[in-house]
């Protein structure tokens, strides 16, 4: 990517200085992270701490009150809404509750985009089939979401928001829900996605378990399966950990760290 | 929490600000692209062949009722005859696109209403976003688009079935001639007259479609949200649809001249 911030490292994702309220509650204070091309951050805290919101703040779908969000080079803040659909097709998001659209079968919610950018047909039905592929889900074509179980959606959902190969992703509780082994495959999506494709990624979980899975595991192409780092092996899973508490940023780095941790509240955190 | 005025305005003047950038922008889409002609068309379906049993049963009940009615009123008069006209007047001027407006406000602000509130509230409107499509290019201008049409023409349908059911009454009940009500009621048709009754449907299209639309779009607070939505959609429309034919019949009435 040539996009460069201030400082001249490139960088897909940076708040600064973000703050909102909604009406007499404080939702984000003055929030400024940043995130590097081809890591993943991890966005921890109790519900209601805005997570969520976040990611709907980075895409556009919200406005802070205050503060500045670049995303890919372009700051997000400064453009209107018909500017952003630009942007938008550049980056994938994955919604909590999946948001298929439940009047389009699975084949055409995840060429979706694909039609909107009027691609030929014939490279459409390619390019979704390795989508849907990616996440297991080739058989399940012809189907409507009402027919699909939660933990399926969520996988139909990942294949609509990387068939364009966008340059970041942003996860909404992807695992939240689900059962431990669906949520291992779908944990082993997001490092396959981070490690094959290098994509960029804010990824929002309650689900601690999945979160350092992500930043001790690494996806063997060879094997197809994500396979535990071994220890002593100096590797960077690029997936650092950014605990959020009252609007605030509480705890900023790597998984080690978070797990040794001296805060009493991360402490309490982690132990849930 | 105490019920402040100020509030209350605030919100109402907000609201009206959201339905007429809303209202604005789904017009402007028509004269940019991409435009959606699938789903225009796909709309165009639903709404006005849809409409056409719910629309011709009412046009032909209403000339039906019309005519009745008319024999009271104008046998008192002794001008039994006239009845062709009466009814060729009504309801081309007034009853065929009031009438015909409502029953597809009934039907399709509501369906509008229902069909993007749940949209909205299941963040499918925020996933279309988020994949780059405008929701309003996509789904509100086809909407507003076809429905405009296709009032145009249903309109133009319920008038000819009513004039049919007014004469279906006026031959058996009445006892009238039929060639006399059909030449009494073609010949008294000017063209301010054809032309007032055309220009309200398209207006009223208008109307069905920003308002059904805009309450879905603004739908919150789950199913609740949608089926409240929804009521409010087929209310505002309705009464919307009664107060803008009163001032377009009189802005008309002016312009066009007496008739």
């Amino acid at each position: 990517m040539s996009e460069t911030s201030d400082n001249g490292t490139a960088k897909a994702v940076v708040f600064e200085d973000v703050s909102l309220r909604f009406d007499a509650q404080v939702v984000l204070d003055g929030l400024s992270f940043e995130l590097e091309h081809g890591a993943t951050k991890v966005l921890l805290g109790v519900a209601g701490t805005g997570k969520t919101t976040i990611l709907k703040l980075a895409l556009g779908l919200q406005r802070p009150d205050s503060g500045r969000i670049t995303v890919l080079g372009e700051e997000v803040t400064a453009m209107p809404e018909t500017q952003l659909f630009e942007l938008r097709r550049r980056i994938g998001m994955v919604f909590q509750e999946s948001a298929l659209f439940d009047s389009l079968s699975v084949e055409d919610n995840v060429a979706f985009r694909l039609n909107e950018e009027k691609v030929p047909q014939a490279d459409i039905q390619q390019r979704v089939l390795e989508a849907l592929r990616f996440v297991e889900m080739e058989h399940t074509q012809k189907l409507f979401p009402a027919e699909l179980s939660g933990g399926m959606k969520r996988r139909v959902a990942i294949a609509r928001a990387i068939v364009t190969n966008p340059e970041v992703l942003l996860y909404d509780s992807p695992t939240a829900g689900l059962d431990p082994v669906t949520s291992t495959t779908i944990v082993e999506l997001l490092v396959k996605q981070r490690d094959v494709y290098k994509t960029s990624a804010l990824l929002v979980t309650h689900r601690l378990q999945d979160a350092f899975t992500m930043a001790t595991h690494y996806f063997n192409k060879e094997k197809n399966k994500m396979i535990a780092v071994p220890r002593g092996w100096d590797w960077d899973s690029k997936t650092s950990f950014l605990v959020l508490k009252d609007g605030k940023i509480l705890f900023e780095g790597n998984a080690a760290e978070i797990a040794n941790s001296r805060d009493e509240y991360i402490r309490e955190y982690l132990a849930l | 929490m105490a019920f402040s005025l100020t509030e209350y305005a605030k919100d109402n003047v907000l609201a009206v600000q959201e339905y007429s950038a809303l209202s604005w922008r789904a017009l402007a889409n028509l004269f940019s692209k991409p435009r959606y002609l699938g789903d225009i068309l796909q709309q165009m379906d639903v709404i006005g062949v849809g409409s056409l049993p719910i629309v011709i049963l009412t046009g032909f009940f209403t000339g039906a009722v019309l005519a009745l009615q008319s024999e009271n009123s104008l046998a008192r008069f002794g001008a039994l005859s006239f009845t062709g006209q009466v009814i060729s007047l009504s309801m081309v001027r007034e009853l065929g696109p009031v009438l015909t407006s409502l029953m597809v406000a009934g039907r399709n602000a509501s369906g509008m209403a229902s069909e993007l509130g749940s949209m909205q509230v299941t963040e499918q409107i925020d996933a279309m976003r988020a994949l780059g499509t405008d929701p309003i290019r996509k789904l509100v201008t086809p909407r507003v688009a076809a429905t405009m049409f296709m009032l145009f023409f249903l309109t133009i349908l319920s008038d000819l079935v009513g004039l049919l059911g007014g004469s279906v009454i006026a031959r058996l009940l009445l006892r009238l001639d039929l060639n006399e009500y059909w030449t009494s009621a073609w010949q008294t048709l000017r063209y301010a007259d054809v032309f007032m009754g055309l220009i309200k449907p398209v207006l009223f299209g208008f109307i069905i479609a920003t308002v059904g639309c805009y309450y879905g779009m603004s739908a919150r607070g789950g199913t609740q949200g949608v089926g409240r939505a929804t009521t409010q959609a087929v209310v505002a429309t309705s009464v919307f649809i009664l107060a803008v034919d009163l001032v377009v019949t009189r802005l008309l009435m002016v312009l066009l001249g007496p008739i």
